[in-house]
């Protein structure tokens, strides 16, 4: 118990108002004019037919300036012949967080080279958290995230699985950081090189 | 008789329909010029589409005030176990009556003329003029307080009987607030009686067309400018709005007086405020910013000064009257909903010492020196 109970404590940064702020109206009023003068020059610049906001008006519109590696939206890599690139491994399904890819694998005996491949590769962006795991688990390179489409907003959550078809929009001639061997074509009896 | 009955029914519907427009066009401006204010876009996803088209109407989000009004009609209507059920369905209707009422005694345009304005009607209708209000009543400011000072009725009835604390909290702060505010609000008026010497709205707007100084409109904002500013914040703090929206702060009360309430119940008293930021409008407009007239105008045209008469037509004047109120009104929401968006919230304690000990004295020294100005004046005309 102190001496004086009901002495305020005093404050290292406590706050001093000189008598012209501590008079309100003119600091109010001066604020008002800041914000004020904000939302004129905003107006006038819609009223010319120009932007006046800072927010992006997405997803009808996106920024130009998204990092180099945002992750966004995922592609499957092609092969040369427009084939994913995908050998259906499930190391990006274990690996997912939100658990949300799902891939069937299939049997190609006309590529020895690659027997296996996914039949269906879906993930579904409602629930997928763009951590971009799958990305990093991928030995074969065959899934990255594209930095231009941030995510995939939809009205409805049943619209939001997108499948092999959808997600194989890489264009691999454009992009150099992996050789993309050549499907081997003639003698088809050879083991896998 | 029929005519009178005729022409008081039109003022009805256009007042109700000119206020329930503001109510639901405020939130829009709301949502928007905050938005532009601070550099965003604001709400602009909701849409009409046109049916069997593709063609969505946006209409810079205009719809979303509908949007709104749709949700709250089909929400459940949540009902609180409280011991008093009936103050608890009423309270929100005492708190959006009153604020309706207000409006009856507000001159919003110059006098109509029917004879004039609508030449078939003119045998049925005669010389009968009409001053457009409502209802013309010589004791206006005061119906204004006392209906302005019953809106506390609700939000007490509200917060008592919802069988919660934090509806408690902020209905005792609502009241404490409310008559604080109402008595600076008071005292600020006080002052213009004493120079327009009248009650009565009409009369007080009537008074404005004039000049003083050879060349200033005798607005009321140029006679008393220091009335003017105290009774906008006393007018904002009673409205229960950011800086003063003490009894409904939601990071300590969830929402005040109104917690327990939801679906049109909320959607009440959410309008009675938006409608009594028009309604503050509308006061300020008649009191301090010469009503429904431009500046040097009257019922036949205009007087500038140096005794330049421009002569209008009375059709021209009566839409023009209409309009510069409307307009006037919705420049005072527009700075409400600047003031809104640009001062942080007082602590309770500050809210109470600002009333007291700032407005009240100033309020008080406003109406003393008013008073010995206008005997000055007075003894030196007689």
């Amino acid at each position: 118990m102190s001496a004086n109970p009901h002495k305020r404590k005093a404050y290292w940064n406590e706050a001093t108002l000189s008598w012209w702020e501590r008079a309100y109206l003119f600091e109010i009023l001066r604020g008002l004019g800041i914000t004020g003068g904000v939302f004129t020059r905003n107006m006038w610049r819609w009223m010319t037919g120009r932007k006046g906001a800072l927010t992006t008006y997405y997803p009808e519109e996106t920024r130009p300036d998204y990092g180099r590696h945002n992750r966004g939206k995922h592609v499957l890599t092609q092969r040369p012949d427009g084939r994913p690139q995908c050998i259906a491994c499930n190391m990006c399904a274990t690996v997912c967080p939100a658990k949300v890819i799902e891939i069937d694998a299939a049997f190609d005996p006309d590529d020895p080279a690659h027997p296996k491949y996914p039949s269906r590769f879906e993930i579904d962006y409602s629930r997928c958290v763009f951590c971009g795991l799958c990305v990093e688990a991928c030995p074969e390179d065959a899934i990255r995230m594209v930095k231009e489409v941030p995510d995939f907003p939809g009205a409805d959550r049943h619209g939001m699985w997108l499948g092999k078809e959808e997600l194989l929009g890489w264009r691999p001639q454009s992009d150099v950081a992996k050789p993309y061997p050549a499907k081997p074509s003639g003698d088809r009896t050879r083991g896998p090189a | 008789m029929i005519q009178d009955l005729v022409v008081y029914a039109v003022f009805i519907a256009y007042a109700i329909g000119v206020l329930m427009t503001f109510g639901l066009v405020l939130t829009w401006v709301e949502r928007k010029q905050g938005a532009v204010m601070s550099d965003r876009i604001g709400a602009n996803r909701a849409y009409l589409r046109i049916p069997f088209t593709d063609v969505k109407l946006v209409w810079w989000g205009l719809f979303h005030g509908l949007a709104d009004g749709i949700k709250m009609i089909l929400k459940e209507d949540f009902k609180p176990r409280t011991h008093d059920w009936y103050a608890y369905a009423v309270a929100p209707w005492v708190a959006f009556t009153p604020v309706l009422l207000v409006f009856a005694v507000i001159p919003f345009g110059g006098t109509l003329v029917p004879a004039k304005l609508i030449p078939p009607l003119a045998d049925w209708f005669g010389d009968r003029t009409y001053p457009m209000q409502i209802a013309r009543l010589d004791a206006g400011l005061l119906i204004v307080f006392a209906f302005g000072g019953m809106t506390i009725i609700g939000a007490m009835l509200a917060g008592w009987s919802s069988s919660n604390k934090f509806s408690l909290l902020g209905a005792l702060r609502a009241g404490s607030q409310m008559i604080s505010y109402e008595l600076v609000m008071g005292l600020t008026v006080l002052g213009l009686i004493l120079i327009y010497g009248t009650v009565d709205l009409g009369d007080i707007v009537k008074q404005q067309s004039g000049v003083i100084l050879g060349f200033l409109p005798a607005w009321g904002v140029f006679l008393q400018p220091f009335a003017a500013t105290l009774f906008l914040a006393a007018a904002i703090a009673e409205n229960k709005r950011i800086p003063f929206d003490l009894p409904e702060a939601e990071s300590e009360l969830i929402a005040g007086y109104f917690t327990e309430y939801s679906a049109m119940k909320m959607g009440l008293f959410m309008f009675a405020e938006f409608i009594e930021i028009a309604i503050i409008g509308a006061l300020f407009t008649t009191l301090f910013l010469g009503g429904y007239n431009l500046p040097y105008m009257t019922d036949t045209g205009f007087v500038f000064p140096g005794n330049h008469v421009v002569d209008l037509p009375y059709a021209l004047v009566f839409v023009i009257q209409l309009f510069t109120f409307l307009v006037k009104v919705f420049l005072m929401c527009s700075f409400q909903i600047l003031v809104r968006w640009s001062l942080p919230r007082f602590r309770y304690d500050q809210v109470l010492r600002f009333a007291w000990k700032f407005m009240f004295p100033l309020a008080l020294a406003n109406i003393t020196v008013t008073a010995v100005a206008v005997w000055l004046l007075r003894s030196v005309n007689a």
